[in-house]
């Protein structure tokens, strides 16, 4: 008998799987990643000509745009999975649910939040952010956004059990991704005043520490909550 | 009662396990023994909680009574994990991978026995030649079998099987059986809900009776059960 399995074998497998699915469904995976493009030309176009004005909020937008973006993927991130009895599957599986509530979550945010950090210098160009400020934002959208991850897959294990959560979801995540976006935008706001934007990244910093702990802990005992 | 070795502490043992939803109590007390080399029926019309019983020793509910111990020892997670393989009401397929993939993710999930491959099971389970077939593609029929194949793929002793003979044709209620009576002489175990006895594999069968709603359940011996098993199955042995 042949028993044993390992955390990385596991880890792998759902990897695979992931990106297998996303690659069966890519119209429907390259949804958010559109969405976030679609709110940051409008905005481009909206204010038009006027380069000062853009330039003023380019940072954050980006970062709204990133973040609603996350929000819209967030409901798909356990509920299939729930539907079709693969949560029950993971449940019983001899590797930690937190475990692999890890590894989908940073699947998610590979598919939906890397894609638009990487195009993020090309958006904020459309959007005549100072080129002195793209570092800053790009360092805060790299900290902030698996934060944003982290703390919607517990929204989404909490409301895995409701049959329609959009409403539920989206309230529910607000207040926990406010701070998150306070910080990360703020980041910016503070170096485009020569002011010292270290202190904001740190605190996302601590924050995505914190919650790559916790969060796993947090949504897997919701999981289990929830379909018990 | 034939035993496997003597003294040897039975593969499942269940004392005085109850669960209550709301206050209403779903089954039990109950109380049962399954060795290696058996296979549990279990008995009920529909409501009975036959799935709540399967859910609860999986360990997918918390009993609200009663202890489960595996191999002697009491059940905690790691050990269930490892030595019970859950095949529930949904299938836990993913409609847009094809029945290797899928295969290949449950078994990296799961572990595989030694010595089996997804490939082989497929054969196995009569899905040969649907190795690239979505899983959407698959009628329900089919999809069962794919679920036993992973089954058939897992390395853990005991089996719980939720209505294994659903959506199967007389062809796949027979595979269940001879998968279920070779699972057995390797020394596994499983227990089986069904509606009625008309499809018991010719296996050393115990029977457990649930009562509807609040109405205790009556535990059959092992004696009085195999001839009622005999009944439906002329091969069930004593």
């Amino acid at each position: 008998m042949d028993g044993t399995v390992k955390l990385s074998s596991a880890a792998r497998a759902l990897m695979a799987r992931d990106l297998r699915l996303l690659w069966r469904r890519r119209g429907d995976a390259l949804q958010p990643a559109l969405f976030a493009l679609l709110v940051v030309v409008l905005f481009a176009l909206a204010l038009g000509a006027e380069a000062q004005a853009l330039a003023r909020v380019a940072s954050a937008v980006l970062w709204l745009a990133v973040l609603l973006a996350g929000l819209l993927a967030l409901d798909t991130l356990f509920r299939g999975d729930a539907e079709d009895g693969s949560l029950e599957q993971w449940m019983l599986a001899p590797v930690p649910l937190a475990w692999l509530v890890l590894v989908r979550t940073f699947m998610h945010w590979a598919t939906t939040a890397l894609p638009l950090l990487i195009a993020t210098p090309l958006l904020a160009e459309l959007l005549h952010l100072p080129r002195a400020q793209l570092p800053v934002l790009l360092a805060s959208l790299a900290l902030g956004t698996p934060l944003l991850s982290l703390l919607g897959a517990v929204v989404a294990a909490l409301t895995v059990g409701m049959r329609r959560s959009g409403i539920l979801v989206a309230l529910l995540a607000l207040p926990l991704y406010v701070p998150v976006l306070v910080f990360g935008a703020g980041s910016v706001v503070a170096s485009a005043q020569g002011l010292d934007p270290v202190g904001a990244l740190l605190l996302l910093g601590a924050g995505l520490v914190l919650a790559l702990v916790l969060a796993p802990l947090a949504a897997a005992a919701a999981i289990r909550i929830a379909l018990a | 009662m034939p035993g496997t070795a003597p003294g040897a502490p039975p593969l499942l043992a269940v004392r005085g396990l109850a669960f209550a939803r709301n206050e209403e109590p779903v089954f039990g007390p109950l109380d049962f023994v399954v060795d290696a080399g058996e296979a549990l029926l279990v008995q009920g019309d529909n409501g009975a909680g036959k799935t709540t019983l399967l859910r609860v020793l999986a360990g997918l509910l918390r009993a609200d009574a009663g202890g489960i111990a595996i191999d002697g020892q009491p059940a905690r997670a790691s050990l269930r994990s490892r030595a019970i393989s859950y095949l529930g009401h949904l299938p836990a397929l993913k409609a847009d991978l094809t029945a290797l993939e899928n295969l290949d993710f449950l078994c990296g999930l799961h572990g595989r026995r030694r010595g089996q491959l997804p490939g082989n099971a497929l054969g196995i389970v009569g899905l040969s030649g649907h190795g690239d077939t979505l899983a959407r593609q698959l009628s329900a029929g089919q999809k069962k079998r794919l679920s036993l194949a992973r089954l058939w793929l897992a390395p853990a002793p005991l089996w719980l099987l939720d209505e294994p003979y659903a959506n199967l044709d007389l062809d796949g209620i027979n595979l269940v059986n001879r998968m279920v009576q070779a699972h057995l002489r390797d020394g596994g175990a499983a227990l089986l809900t069904t509606h009625g006895a008309y499809a018991a594999p010719p296996v050393r069968t115990r029977m457990l009776e649930l009562g509807g709603g609040s109405r205790p359940a009556d535990v059959l011996s092992a004696s009085a059960a195999s001839s009622a098993a005999g009944a439906g199955n002329p091969k069930a042995m004593g």
